[in-house]
């Protein structure tokens, strides 16, 4: 769609404009909203055919500021929401979800929602019932999930910013995987309200975006206490945008259990560890530390506590009010014939899963369970940061994999969030920071940090990714 | 074999809050369908619940006025089920940590006081209201359709369960009378049975007298006012000393009460056969109310409705200070008594007359009333009655009423007497014959004669000695 103005506006690079020059460029003038919105559709004309980041886009700008991209389980008024799944196709919300709204008031305009594995269960977007998003450092890859539209779309130029959603992984693994910064905050600072559920104690909403820096300015839009969510808290201290390349005295403890893992590609484990060689020289400590319980239990804790939620968070589907519904003879046939049709593999085996672990008999020795073992971890973790200040790890154990290579093996593909899994459950915020690559593909470093520890996170980040200076822009898009 | 019944009660109530539990949208009857509605309470994807404040307060008054404990970290949960009026698919209540645990209500009856134990007594949500259209049975199965109205769903409920102490069908009526007249006091619901703000499931078994085992229950639900309760549950208790009589076994079921016919239907076993699935709701966080709040809470209740009754019921018969209580008229009697009016008299005038004529109370000048209360068998009828009709008005005095003197000359009454009871000779033979309760029937005639002018004293002794000769 040909810009306001066409071939009057000014040429910007969209694959390497980052949100802060944006901001820049329309704070001076020298280019309007409406003419940075309509660059970035021009760019998603050319390059979503293929990518399939977007399962919609919005044509015009309704705002004075730069574009957003937003994972398609924040509920846009106006604006279809279906989280990946047909269940949910045609549905349009009636209300903004907190974090939409206060992108809105922060002036972003909305460029469209991104694709997500289907109510955010995945790990590659494969189970997108709109089919998978691909990565744009190389197609026949998948870009990582479930928030892979959103993190596939700023590594390709197609949004200078976006919002993801992370349950046990969702944000960090597709930003590794795709070669940009993304930020899982810590558990009750931004608020869920609109957000579709998958595991409520567990999801939290995040930025994504090229920079450490973009991360953090995205992170003061939306963070902070919201009425309408009563998880909410309010920040301790104010968001700071990081400025410091240097590292001095900061402790980073590496879990032993992590490292330890196998799964862990040998591209990947050089590109951590020459990391965590380059942090030293910048003047961190960097030690081990024991987080057994969290790296034994945490898959298994995870796929009992997220499943559990996500079956009652997923019963309101039945078709009566909105979505899709199957015609059948009584209530029980429409509800059953609407959630067959309607719900893809894998949230149907979640739901089984979750409904097993819920159910009379069982609750104690599983859900109970879960609980328990999640307070020990959230323990563990707390016991490490008396002696660190961040912890770090690889984000995932490999890089980007080809489509269709796991899609058919749920535990191969539920083995992504090893590394990611046992922070969400504690809680805690962690951020992915490019750290290099193998085999041509983007490795992310995870930092988790103590509950509210994000302006740490940031700080170590940014003296890392100045440090490293990567060129993140993929190789096969730069003309 | 003699049996006793084992009765325990669930009651639902319905706070009168200005909003709805998780949501703020308004609580109200009458506004038309599905207005009162929004993201929250339609299950919307990514709503989120929000609980009132006031709903937590008013539990945690109703618990302290139950004589409960106040958890100190109460936690809602959700109760996992598919049906048309439940939005989200589940509802959420509070289930292992409820806001008031382990009560008791004594319950004044003519033998004497009776503790009936309070189990719990939790916040919940309200399901919206379905209308089955079409089908012969009123409920889902078998209907055309199904229309649901969400104005209800999510208003904030209270469930009280009571322990299985009650062995009467008439115990469990006082109980429920006490109990919502304490509810209404602490003015946090209306608590009518006929708008469905007061419900109550009764569950029901017998064993044999003297016993204390505990045989299977059933429960009787679809009751709407306290004498189809009393009803229903006299029904179950029949129903099943026939089955154990004739050798059968109880079993575990839920029946609808139908009071037209007097008869109890089971409930298919399909509709009850459920696992809820409970777990702590993850979108909210735990209730934790304060120590102070608490305390203020309890600084703040009214002087309760069994204990006024124990203290109304030291001037009068148990059955009056229980309907003067009940009925809130109380207050009035014990300031009426105070200006110096007989305790019985004025209990009769009040619960009586006072409610008849539809006063209300609380604008009554007890002084007036009292000075109407002594003379009310001196003065006219008619204007003892049109006294009473005006009491409440503002600037009310008793005197102009007092001036009227009743006709008690005998001998102009006699005639008249003698005239009723030659118009009425079958009833003359009755009261003859030992059916004495007819003296009234007898005077009302005379005071319908003379306009309500006769001494109704002297009449009735009158007729009395008329009927004796």
């Amino acid at each position: 769609m040909p810009a306001p103005g066409a071939g009057m506006s000014p040429i910007v690079d969209t694959l390497t404009l980052t949100a802060e020059d944006a901001i820049a460029l329309v704070e001076r003038d020298e280019i309007s909203a409406a003419e940075l919105h309509a660059a970035y559709l021009e760019a998603i004309g050319e390059h979503d055919e293929e990518l399939h980041c977007y399962l919609r886009t919005v044509d015009e700008a309704n705002g004075a500021g730069i574009p957003i991209a937003l994972k398609d389980v924040i509920s846009t008024r106006g604006v279809e929401t279906t989280a990946g799944s047909r269940i949910l196709s045609g549905y349009v919300p009636v209300f903004d979800a907190t974090v939409a709204a206060r992108c809105k008031v922060a002036g972003l305009t909305l460029l469209g929602k991104t694709n997500t594995d289907e109510f955010a269960m995945g790990s590659s977007t494969e189970n997108s019932a709109y089919g998978p998003s691909r990565n744009p450092w190389n197609p026949d890859l998948v870009p990582g999930g479930s928030g892979g539209g959103t993190a596939a779309a700023v590594s390709a130029g197609l949004a200078p910013w976006g919002l993801g959603s992370d349950t046990g992984g969702s944000i960090k693994q597709p930003s590794a995987l795709c070669g940009n910064v993304g930020l899982r905050p810590t558990y009750g600072t931004v608020s869920r309200y609109g957000v579709v559920a998958f595991a409520s104690s567990l999801d939290q909403v995040g930025p994504v975006a090229k920079t450490v820096r973009d991360v953090a300015l995205l992170y003061r839009i939306i963070a902070g206490r919201d009425a309408a969510d009563s998880t909410t808290v309010e920040l301790p201290e104010p968001v700071e945008l990081p400025s410091d390349e240097r590292l001095d005295g900061l402790r980073i403890g590496v879990p032993r259990q992590a490292v330890a893992l196998e799964a862990i590609e040998p591209g990947v484990r050089a590109a951590f560890e020459a990391t965590l060689a380059l942090a030293e020289g910048l003047g961190a400590e960097v030690g081990e530390c024991d987080l057994p319980l969290s790296f034994d239990y945490g898959l298994p804790c995870y796929y009992l506590i997220a499943p559990a939620e996500a079956s009652s968070n997923l019963a309101r589907y039945d078709g009566v009010r909105y979505g899709v519904r199957g015609e059948g003879d009584t209530y029980r046939d429409m509800v059953e014939r609407t959630r067959d049709a309607g719900f893809g593999d894998e949230p149907k085996r979640r739901i089984m899963l979750g409904t097993y672990a819920l159910s009379a008999g069982y609750y104690d020795a599983y859900y109970g369970q879960a609980q328990r073992v999640r307070t020990l971890i959230v323990r563990e973790h707390a016991s490490a940061f008396e002696h660190f200040d961040v912890l770090a790890t690889p984000t995932s154990p490999t890089v980007a994999f080809p489509i269709g290579d796991r899609a058919a093996d749920p535990l191969a593909m539920y083995a992504c969030d090893l590394l990611t899994i046992p922070s969400c459950l504690a809680g805690l915020p962690g951020l992915n920071v490019p750290c290099g690559f193998s085999d041509e593909l983007p490795v992310g470093l995870q930092l988790i940090g103590p509950q509210f520890s994000e302006n740490g996170l940031f700080r170590a980040g940014y003296a890392v990714e100045r440090a490293l200076g990567l060129d993140l822009v993929p190789a096969r898009l730069q003309s | 074999m003699t049996w006793e019944p084992v009765i325990g009660l669930e009651i639902h109530v319905q706070l009168k809050t200005r909003t709805k539990m998780f949501c703020r949208c308004r609580v109200g009857f009458g506004a038309a369908e599905n207005t009162q509605t929004c993201p929250v309470c339609l299950g919307f994807p990514g709503a989120l619940p929000v609980p009132n404040r006031v709903a937590i307060e008013w539990v945690v008054k109703l618990g302290l006025a139950l004589g409960c404990e106040i958890a100190p970290r109460a936690v809602f949960a959700r109760k996992n089920y598919f049906y048309p009026d439940l939005p989200k698919g589940y509802q959420i209540s509070q289930y292992d940590l409820p806001s008031c645990t382990n009560g008791n209500m004594i319950v004044p009856l003519p033998d004497g006081e009776h503790a009936v134990g309070i189990v719990r007594a939790h916040l919940e949500e309200d399901a919206a209201k379905n209308v089955h259209v079409g089908g012969r049975t009123g409920r889902i199965g078998g209907a055309d359709y199904t229309l649901v109205d969400y104005n209800r769903g999510g208003t904030p409920l209270v469930e009280i369960v009571t322990a299985p102490d009650i062995h009467s069908s008439e115990e469990a009526k006082r109980f429920l009378q006490l109990l919502r007249q304490t509810i209404v006091e602490l003015d946090i619901a209306d608590a009518e049975m006929e708008k469905g703000t007061l419900r109550v499931d009764a569950n029901v078994s017998v064993r044999p007298a003297g016993s204390d085992e505990l045989r299977t229950r059933c429960e009787i639900k679809n009751m709407n006012s306290f004498s189809h309760i009393a009803r229903g549950i006299d029904a179950e208790i029949a129903r099943q000393i026939e089955v154990w009589e004739s050798g059968g076994q109880v079993e575990q079921h839920t029946y609808d009460f139908d009071v037209a016919t007097g008869t109890l239907t089971p409930r298919r076993a399909k509709e009850e056969a459920d696992d809820y699935r409970y777990f702590p709701e993850p979108d909210l966080v735990p209730v934790e109310p304060s120590a102070d709040l608490v305390e203020r809470l309890r600084a703040e209740l009214p002087e309760l409705p069994a204990d006024r009754i124990r203290r109304v019921g030291e001037r009068l018969d148990h059955e009056r200070a229980l309907v003067l209580v009940t009925g809130g008229l109380d207050s009035l009697w014990g300031e009426t008594v105070a200006a110096g009016a007989d305790a019985v008299a004025a209990s009769n005038v009040i619960a009586n007359q006072l409610v008849g004529a539809g006063v209300q109370p609380g604008s009554v000048d007890a002084e007036q009333l009292a000075k109407l209360v002594d003379a009310r068998e001196r003065i006219p009828r008619k204007a003892f009655d049109e006294a009473i009709a005006h009491v409440a008005e503002p600037g009310f005095t008793a005197e102009p009423y007092l001036a009227q003197e009743a006709v008690s000359d005998t001998a102009a009454l006699e005639p008249i007497v003698d005239a009723i009871l030659a118009a009425n000779p079958a009833q003359v033979e009755q009261y003859r014959a030992g059916k004495e309760g007819l003296l009234g029937f007898f005077v009302g005639q005379v005071m319908k004669e003379t306009k309500g002018q006769a001494d109704a004293r002297v009449v009735s002794e009158l007729v009395r000695a008329k009927l004796s000769a």
